[in-house]
């Protein structure tokens, strides 16, 4: 089984977000990048496929060489190649056509993404993908297991969760549940210097247009002071949420 | 030319989502001086979307369709999209409707935004604001194609009634085959789910240990609440993960959300920062929630939230 794995490289969790140029860029200055948290859950589900299952693990990402230690810290987790697709991410419909021709190219059984980046949270790189590839789609995925072309998933929904039977070729965009926070893999010495030796390719972009365009962020309105209650007064409480918040 | 709104119905009744996703198109078709139409699949009733503004529905009935599926549904929406000579497709951000739009902006070869809070700013370009950087910014995008497709995010834009009549007629759309097929479904029937909650109650490590866990659900129970936690509380198993909301977890966007023992970390504060009213309860003064909340209280919540019940519960009785 081929597996590619789409990685986001994006500011750490905890990152402050400010922008520059008149509030049109990311600040990048100070900021940590790591690899998109819900793919790194699909990075290491895709592991367990290579360790049990024998599967091949390419790690992809559509972005400039800045994105490149992002993609070798994949491999030091364990993924056998990389792909950077040379051009500036400018929305996920362009970003889901060069990877349909990464795909394409490569001949992937299998494609694991995450449900959303955690900086433009758009959550559509992965079903845009299956549409242009015409490959199964399953998302908010928490759970995956392949035997053959057959796959079982299991999908989140809204109050519960759903198993749903599918096959081959497939995409998924994951999330945690697809393994545990406690089996995410911190790379090694040694995944660290066999890494350095791994091929990571850089492929020219098909120049596949953006359908939206960012033209300014915004940061939230500053929050006002909380009002604090006495703990002994919790009539207040129920009285400020009644009357002054009307939420109750 | 109108705008198209797919209106989700559970059980042959609209979803709130579905309300107030109609009202948004009302909005975007007011921009554009045209009308609203509104999609629906198995929905029993629609005439509760004309106070919504929707002036017609196509109405699929259809028992394939029974059971949520991502690529029929997605080609039911395309085609009414194109019958309808609609431009910009109207959706919720449901889990299901996040998994059909982006298969429905590649049908319609559309750009997509999702996560949007506003009626769009302009029409020309077409600009919406949406959140970025999971609600810690805004970003005004615009959407350059001439079919369009906008997530709407929850209870941002609200409900906004409006007199109408929604005529309705029959839609009968081909159904393609799908590769994906719906084995069995766990849910939950007898809780308020996060994803529609209009309050939400949500525990942290301050309280020690899963076994403290009744007064949250009492809690809740009194509000007719959500419940949900934090991160460390689903990593450490006191509940499940399909609780835990913040950054990697479900994503808050009710009306009120109150915090017992938790501190606030960026990345759960991210997540449930689209609620419209925060309430903190917590030992330590300096957590970094009391800087997030509207409503704080520094107290041991092992007598705080027992003594909340107690006045929510005369309160309720009074107010009955």
């Amino acid at each position: 089984m081929k597996i590619l794995v789409c990685i986001s490289h994006v500011p750490d969790t905890t990152s402050k977000i400010n922008f520059t140029d008149g509030d049109t860029k990311f600040d990048t200055n100070g900021v940590q990048f790591v690899i998109n948290p819900n793919d790194e859950f699909g990075l290491t589900r895709a592991m367990w496929f290579k360790e049990k299952q024998g599967a091949n693990v390419t790690v992809v990402n559509v972005g400039g060489p800045e994105t490149e230690p992002t993609l070798r810290k994949a491999l030091a987790i364990g993924a056998d190649a990389a792909i950077r697709v040379n051009t500036e991410a400018k929305d996920g419909f362009q970003v889901a056509k060069e990877l349909a021709n990464v795909v394409n190219d490569g001949g992937y059984d299998l494609v694991i993404a995450g449900r959303e980046s955690i900086d433009y949270n758009g959550g559509m790189v992965p079903g845009m993908l299956a549409g242009l590839i015409k490959a199964n789609f399953v998302t908010n995925c928490i759970n995956l297991e392949v035997e053959g072309t057959n796959a079982t998933a299991m999908r989140e929904i809204d109050g519960g969760k759903e198993t749903v039977s599918t096959s081959l070729p497939l995409v998924i965009a994951g999330q945690k549940g697809l393994v545990e926070e406690s089996d995410l893999r911190i790379p090694n010495m040694r995944g660290i210097m066999m890494a350095r030796q791994k091929p990571l390719s850089v492929v020219e972009p098909t120049n596949a247009s953006a359908e939206t365009n960012s033209v300014k962020f915004e940061k939230p309105a500053p929050k006002g002071a909380v009002t604090l209650v006495d703990p002994d007064n919790i009539d207040e409480l129920v009285n400020l949420l009644h009357n002054e918040a009307k939420v109750i | 030319m109108s705008v198209l709104v797919y209106t989700e119905s559970e059980q042959g009744k609209f979803k709130k989502v579905a309300l107030e996703v109609a009202s948004y198109a009302k909005a975007v078709a007011d921009q554009l001086g045209t009308t609203v139409t509104a999609i629906t699949i198995n929905a029993g009733d629609t005439s509760e979307l004309g106070n919504y503004g929707v002036d017609k529905v196509l109405q699929v009935t259809n028992g394939d369709l029974d059971k949520f599926n991502a690529n029929s549904y997605a080609s039911v929406i395309e085609q009414a999209a194109k019958q309808e000579g609609a431009n910009v497709v109207v959706l919720s951000s449901s889990a299901d409707s996040k998994y059909v739009a982006p298969l429905v902006a590649v049908g319609l070869e559309a750009g997509y935004a999702s996560n949007v809070v506003e009626a769009p700013s302009s029409t020309a370009p077409f600009t919406v604001k949406r959140t970025a950087f999971t609600n810690k910014a805004f970003n005004m995008t615009s959407i350059d194609t001439a079919h369009k497709v906008i997530g709407v995010s929850k209870n941002a834009f609200g409900l906004v009634a409006s007199s109408g009549n929604a005529s309705s007629e029959d839609f009968s759309p081909s159904i393609p085959a799908s590769g994906v097929t719906v084995q069995s479904i766990d849910k939950a029937t007898d809780k308020v789910t996060i994803a529609d909650a209009e309050i939400v109650v949500s525990g942290g490590r301050g309280l020690k240990g899963p076994e403290n866990w009744g007064m949250v659900e009492e809690l809740a129970e009194v509000l007719g609440a959500a419940t949900a936690c934090s991160k460390p509380v689903s990593d450490l198993g006191w509940r499940p993960h399909s609780e835990h909301v913040g950054q990697t977890g479900k994503p808050v966007a009710s009306n009120l959300y109150i915090a017992i023992g938790i501190s606030g970390a960026i990345q759960h504060l991210a997540g449930i920062n689209a609620s419209k009213v925060k309430v903190v309860i917590n030992t330590d003064p300096e957590a970094p929630f009391f800087k997030a909340a509207d409503y704080g209280v520094v107290g041991d919540a092992f007598e705080v939230v027992p003594a909340l019940i107690e006045k929510l519960k005369a309160f309720k009785a009074q107010n009955a």
